[in-house]
């Protein structure tokens, strides 16, 4: 696939070069951390790029490359595109967050969206989703669910968008659950199924009985399917293969409307450097159809749950709350604070380990 | 810390199917290096076998014939390499890589309608009374018939480089192909067959992961373990059992650290996230002392004119 992608982009460029009439189409590149066939995050991705096209047709013009790693790698693949005559490219991992910054200081007229990043310049806007919104749903129904009381989370990188996502469905399974435990493994990869699945298998042998996961693959599923009464999550993407058992829900990320909407700021020129979080009101969450392996009831509440958070009336991070040290986080009624969520490096209260530096 | 959530039975059985892919795709890497071709497109060869025996399995229901059909496909692809090397006499290193590349996409294209499918389940093999011994049962006789076949071929392979003289010739090849030439040995020839027997390893060694150990189809999916292979033959200094252990290890240390994290020891996860290859590393490194060299003619491209 990246072979093609490169043959795709170099005729591209002849294209570019012997037509006059190319040169009025605006070329948007994506840079993939996973294959578009992973299933989860960026299956996600390209299902937005594709959106893109579908709805400017022959305006535009995408290319992407696939399963590029975090660090120099990106930078070649940022500045092949942006030599390429990409007007804007979207960065779609984490890890991606400095390379973006670096390559678009060198190419000041190309557009750059960071997805999930803090750093920002002027030709340089981030976004993200507030999948804490979905997570919180998530554990609701996993403290509900389990029976052995021990919940297992297979965590990527330690980042806060990770630490936010086990912090949320903490947060939520010990609400309905004061018994409940999590476990968690870092897998130290967005994309690995022997890994990922290894590490849901080493989970469930522990006493696991629901498995949730911060990585882009379907592989936990699959070795829930296996190890017989366990239930996980789709992550990323609905996942819905799975269903009804092992997997009974889903966080799902719709980048289209966003993807659309920036394309078209960049083609009318009203494109500005911006931060967007958006989460299940907005429509950059969703939650996968809660199946029927959920008791009515327990899925009557986590509907509620998640209404209440689309309608801004409840905020997952709502005191009173305490860190893992003991010491205060937020007090009764008070919500956490988009600064604070977004550099979140503690675990709360009652989950044990250790957060790896 | 809670050590006593680790099952020992559970995670000895747990790392030898972690293992099982490594140890077929680096012994395939091992006997094509001992003839004296360097093949860097093991991950790519692995991949193809990991959709063709995923589609086979699922296809036909029957997991034997998708392993079967994983070998094939893995020694089809191999045989682009042959072509490329050995007939064109291109770079080998070259050849290798984009052997990888062109594995990667072609299989994303092969498994397009497989994602998300479940492929028929692989029995373990039946021991009657000996599956019940306690401990050892779970351990050594409660597996699919394929990790054994993994150990064996070890094995075969191991007698076969050492008492016979398939193993002689195939040595010399590597050695020095002029002089196994000049003796009437047909460089060429053994060298594709040497090849082949790498392609159908290592489409093995993906069928595995595909089949048994995660168990689904997913782009991408032997994510690297191509690549682990060809660092394990040399680190094996390309000794067969010596390979044995470096996958033991390397499998047994990659599930015991997930094993140690979800029982919560206090040791920082990012040591533990890379032990398995440092102490591979250094077991086999320490181990390869006796100065075991690389096969002499290993990647020299050959030509009768020469």
């Amino acid at each position: 696939m990246k072979f093609t992608t490169l043959m795709a982009s170099a005729a591209l460029a002849l294209g570019l070069a012997g037509g006059a009439y190319a040169q009025d189409k605006t070329k948007v590149g994506f840079v993939f951390v996973g294959p578009v066939g992973d299933g989860g995050w960026t299956y996600e991705h390209n299902q937005g790029r594709l959106a893109v096209e579908k709805e400017f047709g022959d305006a535009v013009e995408t290319v992407f490359v696939e399963s590029v790693a975090e660090g120099p790698d990106s930078e070649r693949v940022m500045t092949q595109m942006a030599l390429d005559g990409a007007d804007l490219i979207f960065t779609t991992s984490f890890g991606y967050m400095d390379p973006t910054i670096n390559i678009a200081a060198k190419f000041p007229d190309v557009k750059f969206e960071h997805a999930t990043g803090y750093k920002r310049a002027d030709n340089v806007s981030t976004y993200s989703a507030r999948f804490y919104e979905g997570r919180a749903i998530q554990g609701h129904i996993a403290g509900k669910m389990t029976k052995s009381n021990i919940i297992g989370y297979i965590g990527s990188f330690p980042i806060p968008e990770v630490i936010r996502g086990i912090n949320s469905a903490y947060i939520h399974a010990k609400k309905v659950n004061p018994d409940v435990e999590f476990k968690i493994v870092w897998a130290y990869t967005w994309f690995d199924p022997a890994k990922e699945a290894d590490a849901a298998k080493v989970l469930i042998e522990q006493g696991a009985d629901v498995v949730l996961q911060h990585t882009d693959s379907t592989a936990p599923q699959a070795a829930a399917q296996e190890a017989g009464d366990v239930i996980t999550f789709g992550q990323a993407s609905d996942m819905a293969q799975y269903a009804p058992k092992p997997r009974v829900s889903s966080i799902i990320d719709d980048w289209a409307p966003y993807y659309i909407a920036r394309t078209k700021a960049v083609m009318d020129g009203t494109w500005e450097s911006t931060d967007t979080w958006d989460g299940i009101g907005a429509g950059m969450v969703g939650i996968g159809e809660i199946t029927d392996a959920v008791p009515a009831d327990v899925k009557e509440e986590a509907l509620a749950l998640k209404a209440s958070i689309a309608d801004g009336s409840y905020h997952p991070f709502t005191g009173p709350l305490k860190k893992q040290d003991g010491s205060d986080f937020l007090a009764e009624g008070e919500t956490a604070d988009d600064g604070t969520l977004a550099g979140m490096n503690f675990y709360v209260e009652g989950i044990k380990g250790d957060i790896p530096n | 810390m809670d050590l006593s959530a680790i099952n020992p039975v559970l995670f000895v059985a747990g790392f030898l199917v972690a293992a099982t892919p490594l140890i077929f795709a680096a012994l395939g890497e091992l006997v094509v290096e001992k003839s004296g071709v360097l093949n860097l497109g093991v991950e790519g060869m692995m991949i193809i076998g990991a959709i063709c025996g995923f589609a086979t399995a699922v296809e036909t229901g029957s997991p034997l014939l998708g392993f079967a059909a994983a070998a094939v496909g893995g020694a089809l692809l191999s045989l682009l390499f042959a072509f490329l090397t050995q007939i064109t006499l291109a770079n080998q290193v070259a050849s290798g890589l984009a052997l990888t590349l062109f594995g990667l996409g072609f299989s994303a294209l092969l498994g397009q309608s497989y994602v998300g499918i479940k492929p028929p389940r692989l029995p373990d093999v039946n021991f009657g009374p000996l599956h019940d011994i306690p401990v050892i049962g779970p351990i050594f006789f409660s597996h699919d018939i394929i990790l054994y076949l993994g150990f064996a071929l070890v094995v075969a392979v191991w007698a076969v480089l050492k008492f016979t003289r398939m193993g002689l010739i195939l040595r010399a090849v590597g050695e020095s192909h002029e002089a196994a030439h000049a003796l009437g040995y047909k460089v060429v020839r053994i060298r594709t067959l040497a090849i082949m027997f790498g392609g159908a390893c290592a489409g093995l060694g993906g069928a595995y992961i595909s089949l048994i150990r995660v168990p689904q189809w997913t782009e991408g999916m032997t994510a690297g373990v191509g690549w682990i292979a060809l660092a394990l033959v040399v680190f094996a200094s390309w000794k067969p059992w010596r390979l044995l252990l470096g996958a033991y290890l390397f499998g047994g240390i990659t599930q015991l650290q997930l094993n140690l994290q979800g029982a919560g020891v206090a040791i920082p996860v990012e040591y533990l996230a890379m032990s398995p290859y440092i102490i591979t590393i250094l077991v086999l490194v320490i181990l390869s002392a006796d100065k075991s060299a690389a096969p002499a003619s290993l990647g020299r491209i050959f030509h009768a004119s020469n």
